[in-house]
């Protein structure tokens, strides 16, 4: 089934693939006929920010989707290969898309909120899988949350307003204050910013760069400097192919592959 | 056929002004020697429509006014004892005139008055048909040169060519306005005269309906009663139990074929519903008075309920199963309409389908919905055909489903059918609660349309 291609350059798996948070091995994947990835192999570390950059159509945000099998969406989409979560395979029969997804959490290109009120955004995923007791534990839960997203002081006072109220920059905090709640151990972001202007997108990074602490995040951005400012690791895809993977200082300022060094410094992309 | 002739005359005109238009243009500009303002083929369609449509607006004048124009003044040679007939007697008078100027036989002896009147008809018809083609043609020929000679280069004829056809578009919406008026003014004046004979008040709130009233003045037995509350308690209880079928078979069924169903089968399955919206009703309502009626009344003997052979019940069900197509269809569209984001963001919290579609994607939906279903409901109110059928004719005040009941549609045809005069309240009736259906209807589309407009300003 996989074409034999050439691992990525630079340190894209680890030699022991438990150690790492998310780990894929071969992974292609198909819509319909069409290949949109080929053969891809990496670790992501805990607790780091991998960022995943590569010229439009490359294949980076499919392979975001596969993290949480939002992919098993897509009729025509046909995942092969391995990826595990804490060595746990994801795509095995026995494991619930559903239950999962709540363990690696999304956050997407353009802010989604639902058209409800702040608290009700925030305590949709809390409710649903019933990770409160009590209206105070559901309070305590979206208050943290709207905390951790750095929303809170903008929000506090009207919580039980609409949450499609809110600016552009505060909808996709809130967005990401809904998807902490549901305490998830891996965030999947995909452009999380490409709809924000540059003082919503400097609080995101921040933000970002906090929850490193506590979550392993997985960015896929357009812009270069973002991946640069927030992001530990970066891989390079061109074409359905991870090209190089590796730590983001040397792969900004060193890159191996000649198509990495000619996409960084704006030759193509 | 003169008109014919007179048509293809004027059509004629307006293919040849459309040529000398165009030519026109072509040499005008060669001699000046610079480019015209627009391509040939507009100044040729400017002179064509400056000919062709006085011409036409001529014509429709003289046949919507021809007619009375021409009875009045037959009328008026009419001797003084003839004129003052009362109106409807005048009106015979004048169609046996007709008759007679037609060659026709005619429902009574020729007088030598009737005689001239006939002449003075057929003298005033040629007379107008010559007028007519003359001012027609005039108006044809006058349109042509006068736009012929404006014909210059820098004649910005593609403007005032779109400017026309702005007006065209114009005229033709407003004509679907204008019958709505007349419709409703219509209704209003047959309505106004029926509540001089029976008071409003009797008529809204009255709770017996016996619209048969007494032909001759020594006739007993039927004193009529125009209470029309059983009639809307009966429409409003076939509605409910439609609605109550329709909805949510319609709202599950619209759930399937925009969340669940695979796109192939999605594609058998929408239209195969929407053949339901296509069958006659006239077939519906055998559907309900030759097998869902009896089946109901079978299987209610079974449970020891004794329900009528014309129920309201099966009279409801059968309409509720011709509204799902309505229900499903704007439902289906307005959950497709739901952003795809939003039902990504709740499945990426781990939320299941069916968990999205009640907590999210419904919820957002609403609106739509709730239009989708007002539609269907004033489509129900006015069904007539399947309540003929399957619910009876008998005006009961009840609320108990398994009982004939009647609508305010049935009623209206009962009332129309038939010889009928035009001036007793029992078929002013008719008009009367044409009125009240049409109000309740628009009200509905009214408040459905206002519900989808609410929707659609929040995604788009």
């Amino acid at each position: 089934m996989n074409v034999a291609s050439k691992p990525a350059l630079g340190q894209a798996t680890l030699d022991d693939r438990r150690l790492a948070k998310v780990s894929a091995r071969d992974v292609d994947v198909f819509y319909g006929a069409k290949q949109a990835l080929k053969s891809v192999s990496i670790d992501i570390r805990p607790n780091e920010v991998t960022a995943l950059i590569g010229p439009s159509g490359c294949g980076k945000s499919t392979f975001l989707r596969c993290l949480n099998r939002m992919n098993d969406l897509i009729e025509s989409c046909r995942v092969v290969g391995s990826i595990w979560l804490d060595g746990e395979d994801i795509y095995t029969s026995g494991l619930d898309p559903v239950q999962l997804r709540a363990r690696v959490g999304m956050v997407f290109q353009k802010p989604n909120p639902f058209p409800k009120t702040i608290y009700d955004n925030v305590a949709y995923g809390p409710r649903i899988h019933g990770l409160s007791r009590s209206r105070a534990e559901l309070d305590e839960i979206v208050m943290t949350s709207l905390e951790k997203a750095g929303l809170i002081d903008e929000v506090k006072d009207r919580l039980q307003e609409q949450g499609t109220g809110l600016s552009g920059g505060q909808q996709q905090r809130l967005c990401i204050a809904r998807a902490i709640a549901v305490s998830p151990e891996v965030i999947l972001m995909d452009e999380p910013c490409s709809a924000l202007d540059p003082i919503a997108t400097a609080k995101v990074e921040e933000l970002i760069d906090e929850l490193r602490q506590r979550y392993t995040i997985v960015i896929v951005t357009h812009s270069m400097q973002q991946a640069a400012r927030v992001s530990q690791r970066t891989g390079f895809f061109h074409l359905g192919e991870l090209v190089e993977c590796g730590e983001t200082e040397q792969i900004f300022t060193n890159p191996r592959h000649k198509l990495t060094q000619g996409y960084i410094t704006g030759r193509f992309g | 056929m003169q008109l014919l002739a007179l048509v293809a005359t004027l059509l004629l005109l307006s293919a040849v002004g459309f040529h000398l238009g165009r030519r026109r243009a072509a040499a005008r500009s060669a001699a000046a020697d610079r480019r015209p303002h627009s391509l040939p083929v507009y100044y040729g369609s400017y002179v064509a429509l400056w000919s062709g449509l006085p011409a036409l607006l001529v014509l429709l004048g003289w046949l919507a006014f021809e007619p009375v124009v021409v009875r009045s003044l037959v009328v008026d040679s009419l001797p003084p004892a003839a004129r003052e007939l009362p109106p409807e007697r005048l009106g015979l008078l004048m169609n046996d005139v007709r008759n007679l100027a037609a060659g026709v036989v005619t429902s009574r002896d020729v007088d030598p008055d009737m005689a001239a009147a006939a002449e003075t008809y057929l003298r005033l018809k040629r007379l107008g048909a010559v007028a007519v083609a003359v001012l027609s043609l005039a108006a044809a020929i006058g349109g042509l040169g006068l736009a012929l000679r404006r014909v210059r280069p820098d004649l910005r004829a593609r403007n005032a060519v779109e400017k026309l056809v702005e007006r065209l578009l114009i005229g033709a919406s407003t004509i679907a306005v204008f019958t709505t008026v007349g419709i409703v003014l219509s209704l209003l004046f047959e309505s106004i005269r029926f509540f001089n004979a029976v008071p409003i008040h009797e008529f809204l709130f009255g709770l017996e309906w016996s619209p048969q009233t007494a032909i001759r003045s020594d006739q007993v037995g039927s004193s009529g009663a125009f209470g029309a509350v059983p009639l809307f308690a009966g429409t409003f209880l076939i509605s409910l139990i439609a609605m109550a079928v329709a909805m949510p078979v319609g709202l599950f069924a619209a759930i399937y074929m925009a969340e669940y169903a695979p796109r192939r089968l999605r594609a058998i399955i929408k239209p195969l519903l929407e053949v339901l919206a296509g069958i006659p009703t006239v077939v519906y309502g055998f559907f309900a008075a030759l097998t869902v009626a009896p089946f109901l009344r079978d299987a209610g003997t079974i449970l020891g309920l004794s329900v009528s052979s014309e129920s309201a019940l099966a009279a409801g069900v059968v309409m509720g199963i011709m509204i799902i197509p309505y229900v499903s269809s704007i439902a289906d569209d307005v959950i497709t309409a739901v952003p795809r984001s939003l039902r990504e963001a709740s499945l990426g919290l781990g939320a299941t389908r069916s968990e999205t579609i009640r907590q999210v994607v419904v919820p957002a939906a609403l609106p739509g919905i709730v239009g989708g279903l007002l539609l269907a409901v004033s489509r129900a109110i006015g069904e007539t055909m399947i309540v003929v059928m399957a619910a009876g004719m008998a005006a009961n005040l009840t609320a108990n489903p398994f009982e004939t009941v009647t609508t305010v549609t049935v009623q209206i045809v009962t009332l129309l059918v038939g010889d009928q005069e035009f001036d007793s309240p029992k078929t002013l009736a008719a008009f009367a609660l044409g009125l009240v259906l049409f109000l309740v209807t628009l009200a509905l589309n009214v408040a459905a349309l206002q519900v989808v407009k609410r929707f659609r300003e929040q995604y788009d």
